[in-house]
């Protein structure tokens, strides 16, 4: 009988007969889920957080990143650094808020104090260490590596990671087309989404960016779109050139390299950077039109189709979804056991908008998105009947196989085989090297 | 300093009531209690003081958002809520105000508990409603659900009404 913490052959992937398959135990071991904690995220860029939530010299926030209590910081020089949360004395916790500002941080226990740039500038009695004690190897300690790109501020657990810039690979673009269009850049909005579901963390990696489940299991979203439209009598403006009337069929699906993946489509919901929809009301019609012209204007139409009717849903190997849907979410996600993950979400919007759009784009993202919107907590439910169904244990392999004989569209499976591709080569590389 | 409002008794009632069409799955009429300028709030747990037109919200529903919301619970395609779960609200601490302008302003403590499938959810918090009397009954014009958690954990999500 095979062992369940088996690390070699998890994947099938037989380009010619057109089969991809995943074995079930990737989600249920924990021998897997301790091997991919050392193969996959500390061997990977993991999200941090988005400079905007530290704008100012002495904000910090707290971030749980990949499953270990972190913050960020900016320090008094501006730079933005990345620090293991955790006091270089004794262990306990130091940035013991969810977010501020402050010149100093204190650990509570026995008082040591550091700035926001992580020197010890303060140690009771330190007269006691006997005139040896260097100040300078007990600064808190930042993580391995921190890079940011544009504004999304990554950390690595390991030193020897390539550059971020390299690492994004194809990933970069789509994030250049939601930063591009907002002419005074992006920040993240107050307020996030923070939740437990009781998957493995890598189904929602998979749902994230997965097409073929929309209409099954969104029908009711769908519903809610087309309602609003006959109540209204008025119909989600689309371009010329955007327009399908097959929605959910059209679009494409890309492998981005390093395991990220992306799916783009003309959707059937309004976008509240430039595709209106009656959801957003008569009043902002004139409004969006004047957004989507001056896109228009900056980049041409090819390119301002993509950025105001397109959606994309973008996934960054291995636990980072920036969907540029209904709203911009910016989702990540880590493991708590192999049945369990916790998923903090927030919403990602154009610095300088109106008062009125920023409304109506907190109301769109509501529409579908988050814990109480109409679509999330139905995949919610799909991922955890997932992970019910594979307690069966009386079927070995996941199918994802989707697609693999033609071009790639949404509703194929390319994204998850790339993401599952990139994550099998890490942890058959890893597991042929002892820990 | 304590003047209990003549009103407590009949409020107290009126939440109860309230509770029981939730409880009882009769959502057309627990929908019928708002007016047409309702608001239906629930905030995220880091903002708890969050204003929906500035920061994200959990549930940000006007009148006809909640008539959406109903009529998708009700079907058999709200597939987290289908079959329904079994839930309790339970409502004390009920203190009423005087909103000034023929309103009342009342807040409450909330436990609702959600049981389905051998999980058991919880949801603790305060409610906060602006309450219009009408005869011998009250309308919502808004009720705010501020969750006392500072996440969704264990529940994961909002899927039922709070």
């Amino acid at each position: 009988m095979r062992d369940p913490g088996e690390l070699a052959g998890l994947i099938e992937d037989d380009e010619a007969r057109g089969v991809f398959r995943v074995r079930r135990s990737t989600m249920t071991s924990p021998a897997v889920l301790a091997a991919e904690r050392r193969l996959v995220f500390d061997a990977s860029w993991l999200y941090v957080g988005h400079e905007s939530e530290i704008g100012d010299p002495g904000d910090y926030v707290r971030r749980t990143v990949g499953g270990r209590p972190l913050f960020m910081a900016r320090g008094r020089d501006g730079a933005v650094r990345t620090f293991f949360n955790t006091c270089t004395h004794r262990g306990a916790t130091i940035c013991r808020q969810a977010s501020g500002n402050a010149k100093v941080l204190q650990c509570f226990y026995h008082a040591w104090t550091f700035d926001l740039s992580g020197n010890l500038v303060g140690c009771p009695d330190e007269a006691s260490y006997g005139g040896t004690f260097d100040r300078a190897e007990h600064a808190l300690k930042t993580l391995p590596r921190c890079e940011s790109y544009r504004g999304f501020v990554f950390g690595a657990f390991r030193a020897d990671v390539e550059p971020l810039d390299a690492y994004l690979a194809g990933a970069k673009e789509y994030l250049d087309l939601i930063i591009d269009a907002s002419e005074q850049g992006v920040e993240i909005v107050p307020g996030s989404n923070d939740y437990t579901i009781r998957a493995n963390w890598k189904l929602l990696a998979e749902n994230s960016l997965d097409g073929y489940h929309a209409l099954p299991t969104h029908e009711t979203y769908f519903k809610y779109v087309a309602d609003l439209e006959r109540e209204s009598g008025r119909t989600i403006e689309t371009s010329a050139t955007g327009a399908s009337s097959s929605y959910l069929q059209a679009g494409i699906a890309r492998d981005l390299g390093n395991g990220h993946a992306v799916t783009e489509k003309l959707a059937p919901w309004g976008r509240p950077l430039a595709r209106w929809s009656p959801l957003f009301g008569e009043e902002t019609r004139e409004e969006i039109a004047a957004t989507r012209a001056r896109i228009a204007a900056r980049f041409g139409e090819e390119r301002a189709v993509r950025m105001c009717d397109n959606s994309r849903n973008l996934l960054i190997f291995p636990n980072l979804v920036v969907n540029d849907v209904m709203g911009v979410t910016v989702r990540t996600f880590w493991p708590v056991a192999p049945d369990e993950m916790r998923v903090t979400a927030w919403q990602l919007a154009p610095v300088g908008e109106s008062a009125r759009m920023r409304a109506k784009r907190l109301d769109s993202f509501l529409t579908f998105l988050g814990p109480g919107g109409f679509a999330t907590p139905d995949d919610m439910e799909a991922l955890e009947s997932c992970q019910e169904g594979f307690r069966a244990d009386g079927v070995e392999w996941n199918d994802i196989s989707r697609g693999m004989l033609r071009d790639p569209r949404p509703v194929d499976e390319l994204q998850m085989r790339t993401f599952w591709r990139r994550w099998d080569a890490l942890i058959a590389r890893g597991a042929a090297v002892p820990a | 300093m304590i003047a209990a409002s003549v009103d407590q008794t009949r409020v107290e009632r009126f939440l109860y009531e309230e509770a029981a069409l939730l409880d009882g799955w009769r959502l057309d009429e627990w929908a019928a209690l708002f007016t047409d300028d309702a608001s239906y709030v629930v905030p995220s747990n880091d903002t708890p003081d969050g204003d929906p037109d500035r920061e994200l919200m959990i549930v940000d529903d006007d009148r006809e958002r909640i008539f959406a919301r109903v009529k998708r619970l009700k079907s058999r395609h709200a597939h987290r809520e289908y079959p329904s779960s079994r839930t309790r609200h339970q409502v004390t601490n009920v203190i009423v105000d005087d909103g000034g302008d023929g309103t009342l302003r009342v807040a409450a403590a909330f436990t609702v508990w959600r049981f389905r499938n051998d999980r058991a959810d919880f949801y603790v918090g305060r409610y906060d409603y602006v309450l219009v009397p009408g005869g011998e009954t009250f309308r919502i014009r808004s009720k705010r659900a501020t969750l006392d958690m500072t996440s969704l954990v264990p529940a994961g999500s909002v899927s039922i009404i709070l």
